[in-house]
């Protein structure tokens, strides 16, 4: 298993989605150690612009040739853009999990929301768990 | 080879391993007088006489090779011409389990692709599967697709009453706990514009049959543009033969196409196996149930057949998946298959013409009989409603008892407001004499 990635830039959920919060708005997609699990991923279902979501509902869901993975919105907010890219080149999120893999931009209901994520590097230490009590 | 798995010498041993003195023994805890019941048969019988009784059982029963027929209602007598049954009955198609294993189907798979491919050039959209049980589950099928389109967000579905009974039937049994609100399909007033008018923004698909199941034809794309207006999805349940005539539902704007196989190149069959054919529009292609089969190629470059998305449903998806259905009705789709391709593009035109003009040819024959009137306001296929002056009940017995006539559908069963009622159905199989005789045995028995 490869070295485990975080951006120091973001935020973590312990189902190891990632957010980067710039002013009211927020980027959200999976972390490096939820690509490296799924394996190659060949689809995502993306939400649609304008839909709205309570904080840890599902709002995408990510398949990979081994299995289909729900993403849980971080904090409760409306979908402002979906990142298209990822419908001819789902692979995006295996190459590049925190930049080109980006899944959706949203608006920050309450920024409050976020009060229970992981700084980077306790994510890091949390998923370096999980990944020994699977091997 | 012997059919008889375990020798007596085996069948000792492997008692005496667990310890158990006899067979019986195994059953010990089913209550005694339970476990061997007397059983009140006949004395055995060789099997040339075995045969003899059951012969003599069959010919009590009537079939339409000694009757003429002009019931339909959703399985239709159409001629099948030989060669289908030749080939689906050849041991490679006959007795093959599901393809899983590419390098060794590429004729299963072949003849599925082909079958996919002329269910997408009858319907007019992107993909097709490769069939499912019957016409009703594959309408519950594009149900649960047009639920999943909308993740649960939409929870509407607007349905007209002239969809098969059955099929709303089965689709209401299919999609129990989803916490859908069926609309439309309980007031027989409403027309197919007030059925448009229903569609909202919470309404995940308008479902309409063209021909409905009073035989009518409906011009399409004013609906899907109602339905379109809502973002939701057009599902339309259509009869394969007339679609050798009408326009294709996705050409009409259709979102998901779907009917009963049966009438191409399938039996009766005392009611099954038949099969269900289902088609979309690619961008609801990874939402679709059962099985795919796509075209691709082999590491030399040479054309190859596989299943296509296939582990989805089971493998990947799981809990996810849209439907677990994952089966097939592979004989029945691959006979339909076969028939298509015997037919070709004008064979096809030719037997929807002969069903369209026979059906009005008994139309008018039966609409200048005394007491009976047509419904013929709407434009008509091979079925059409016929107001009769006897209970429809009544006339069938004697058509069949006196001129060997199996008469229409009694409407009255399904549609309270329709007592009284007879859908008739006219195919190329009914000769002018038989429609002739059908109106003076009409004549007669109501007399």
């Amino acid at each position: 298993m490869m070295a485990i990635q975080v951006d120091p830039r973001c935020l973590y959920t312990k189902t190891h989605e990632w957010v980067r919060v710039e002013g009211e708005f927020a980027y959200t997609g999976i972390t490096d150690y939820a690509q490296q699990q799924l394996s190659d991923i060949v689809y995502v279902e993306l939400p649609e612009v304008g839909d709205r979501f309570e904080k840890g509902e599902v709002f995408c869901t990510v398949e990979s040739v081994k299995a289909a993975s729900d993403c849980y919105l971080a904090a409760g907010g409306e979908i402002t853009e979906v990142n298209e890219a990822l419908v001819e080149h789902p692979e995006l999120v295996n190459q590049d999990p925190y930049g080109e893999g980006w899944l959706v931009r949203f608006r920050l209901d309450n920024p409050a929301d976020l009060g229970d994520l992981m700084a980077p590097n306790d994510y890091a230490a949390y998923a370096a768990e999980q990944e020994e009590a699977h091997t | 080879m012997t059919y008889v798995p375990h020798t007596s010498a085996e069948v000792a041993e492997m008692l005496k391993r667990i310890g158990v003195g006899r067979i019986e023994d195994l059953f010990e805890v089913v209550p005694a007088e339970h476990r061997f019941p007397a059983v009140d048969l006949p004395q055995p019988l060789s099997e040339m006489e075995v045969m003899a009784e059951l012969r003599a059982l069959s010919e009590r029963n009537v079939d339409l090779n000694h009757l003429t027929c002009f019931l339909g209602a959703g399985a239709y007598r159409h001629f099948v011409p030989s060669v289908v049954q030749h080939i689906i009955s050849r041991s490679e198609f006959y007795t093959a389990y599901t393809p899983y294993q590419p390098e060794v189907s590429q004729g299963t798979l072949q003849a599925i692709f082909e079958y996919q491919s002329m269910i997408c050039d009858l319907t007019g959209l992107d993909v097709s599967n490769a069939s499912h049980y019957d016409g009703g589950t594959a309408l519950a099928e594009a149900i649960i697709m047009a639920m999943s389109v909308f993740r649960g967000r939409r929870n509407r579905i607007v349905i007209s009453r002239a969809v098969h009974p059955e099929y709303r039937e089965t689709m209401r049994t299919y999609t129990q706990g989803f916490g859908i609100e069926y609309v439309g399909d309980d007031d027989p007033a409403l027309s197919l514009e007030d059925l448009a008018a229903l569609v909202d923004d919470n309404t995940a698909c308008l479902v309409v049959q063209n021909p409905d199941f009073f035989g009518r034809i409906h011009r399409l794309a004013p609906l899907a543009e109602a339905t379109h207006a809502h973002k939701a999805l057009l599902v339309v349940v259509c009869d394969p033969i007339a679609l050798g005539m009408l326009k294709a539902p996705g050409a009409e704007g259709a979102d998901i196409a779907l009917g009963e196989g049966q009438p191409l190149g399938n039996p009766l069959n005392f009611g099954g196996p038949y099969l269900g054919f289902f088609a979309c529009r690619e961008e609801h292609v990874r939402r679709m149930a059962g099985r795919l089969v796509g075209e691709t190629v082999d590491v030399r470059g040479q054309r190859g057949y596989v299943l296509t998305l296939s582990t989805r449903e089971q493998h990947i998806r799981r809990e996810k998946a849209t439907s677990n259905i994952c089966t097939n009705q592979g004989l029945n789709a691959l006979a339909a298959a076969v028939y298509l391709a015997a037919l070709g593009k004008c064979g096809l035109q030719k037997v929807a013409q002969l069903c369209y003009h026979k059906a009005h040819y008994a139309a008018q024959e039966i609409a200048a009989l005394e007491g009976f009137t047509v419904e013929e306001e709407t434009p008509f296929f091979k079925e059409f409603v016929v107001h009769c002056p006897r209970p429809v009940a009544e006339i069938n017995e004697r058509l069949l008892r006196e001129h060997r006539i199996l008469g229409g559908f009694d409407l009255g069963r399904f549609y309270p407001e329709r007592a009284g009622q007879m859908l008739l159905c006219v195919t190329e199989m009914n000769t002018a004499a038989e429609i002739r005789r059908l109106a003076q045995a009409l004549r007669e028995v109501t007399r």
